[in-house]
């Protein structure tokens, strides 16, 4: 805990409290070692002394490139390509399902929090395999808080370690190139991602419905109430019908009427016909 | 409890390997090269086995040929686990019949995922 005594109480608080604004996620007390650690870079390529320095910084301007970047470093990104294989079972067959349901309109996909672009590559992978049953490719958007990790999801440019957790070689030779001893996506595989800047806690979701959406490891650290609003932001998103998609141990029980479990898909919930109705019509 | 066999010449490397792989639950048997790795293979099948490429005696390619060939009723899968990290090794890996490929260095999480991917974690 070294961390946490050298960065004084009311420090802190104001470090938490931005990035708590900025993007809803709150600092667990027993994560606040990690602020330093993670400001560290910050400190070295601004050549400024102390955190209580950037501190200072902070409070003249909350707002601007500095604050960016601190509230950018202190997100959790963690992410892997196929995160949870199970679950990229059921999207498929899920994905598969609804298309049969809707006929010739193209399937929408929305992963919301795509961090630094694997989530979203990994769908995109599993849809160029499976053309079949699929009259277009399903759309998918990806929208994260972060520019700094979007940039990297649309360069689609891993280190060995990034490229290897959860990816199957085939899939690896077969859709990435190595350069400099990184891996680069393919652009025909880039291409089928939308990346977008987007806020779950403050901004307008993309435009039109999707039919499934993932948020995954997203909401883990956001107070119960901004849940309830995101959930209700989701729920304007997406079809009646439509599948949210969260991360394990992430549930929507007792949070929200929007959603409920789905009986075909473990861990997935069933967008309520009605409510949703309601607010895509209310705007 | 699945078994994987820890194939390298490296004693340091097989030590790590071994600490990963028992916090994974796996029962954990080491071979220096591949030709002692092809006979731990023949008289005991694991369920699989991490494979480094070079290797003095016989080298982790020869070692996958001669597994194919030896008519062994229960193949293991066959992870490589190598330095060699350029495209043209992994096809190769690939081609000979690997199942996958870790580029040391690697994780604890890296080599679960890998492990997952071919069905024996
Ligand atoms: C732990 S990552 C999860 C990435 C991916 N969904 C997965 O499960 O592997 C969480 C992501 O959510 C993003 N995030 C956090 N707060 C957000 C917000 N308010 N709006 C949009 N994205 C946010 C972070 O920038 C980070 O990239």
């Amino acid at each position: 805990m070294i961390g946490a005594d050298a960065l004084s109480g009311g420090a802190m608080q104001l470090i938490g409290s931005l990035l708590e604004q900025r993007t809803g996620q709150q600092i667990a007390a027993n994560r606040a070692w990690r602020i330093e650690t993670a400001l560290k870079p910050v400190l070295r390529e601004r050549g400024l002394p102390s955190l209580d320095a950037l501190v200072g910084q902070l409070l003249g301007a909350r707002t601007g490139e500095l604050a960016d970047q601190v509230v950018d470093v202190l997100l959790n990104q963690e992410t892997s390509f196929f995160r949870d294989v199970a679950v990229h079972d059921q999207v498929a067959a899920a994905a598969t399902a609804m298309q049969a349901e809707i006929g010739n309109r193209r399937l929408r996909i929305w992963s919301a929090g795509c961090s630094t672009g694997q989530e979203p590559l990994s769908l995109a992978m599993l849809f160029a395999e499976k053309a079949e049953g699929f009259p277009m490719p399903p759309e998918i958007v990806a929208t994260d808080v972060s520019a700094a990790a979007l940039a990297r999801g649309r360069a689609g440019r891993y280190s060995q370690f990034e490229i290897q957790r959860g990816l199957p070689v085939r899939r690896m030779v077969e859709w990435f190139d190595t350069v400099d001893g990184e891996w680069v996506a393919r652009p025909e595989l880039v291409r089928r991602v939308q990346f977008r800047q987007q806020n779950l806690t403050a901004d307008a979701p993309p435009p039109g419905k999707f039919d499934l959406i993932l948020c995954r490891n997203v909401m883990l650290y956001f107070s119960l109430p901004l849940r309830r609003q995101v959930f209700d932001r989701l729920a304007s998103a997406i079809r009646p019908g439509g599948l949210l998609v969260l991360g394990a141990g992430e549930t929507v029980i007792g949070l929200t009427d929007h959603f409920t479990p789905s009986e075909a898909y473990r861990g997935f919930y069933r967008a309520s016909g009605p409510a949703a109705t309601t607010l895509a019509a209310a705007g | 409890m699945k078994t994987c066999l820890v194939v390298d010449d490296s004693k340091v490397i097989r030590k790590v390997a071994r600490h990963i792989l028992e916090t994974l639950d796996f029962e954990v048997r080491e071979a220096g090269d591949g030709r002692e790795a092809l006979d731990s293979c023949l008289a005991t099948p694991p369920d699989v086995v991490l494979l480094d490429w070079n290797m003095p005696v016989m080298s982790g390619m020869d070692f996958l040929r001669a597994l194919k060939n030896s008519g062994i009723e229960q193949r293991p899968k066959v992870v490589f686990c190598t330095t060699e990290n350029g495209m043209a090794y992994i096809r190769a890996a690939i081609e000979a019949g690997a199942d996958e490929y870790v580029m040391k260095p690697f994780d604890r999480e890296t080599l679960e995922s890998k492990l997952q991917i071919v069905g024996v974690a």
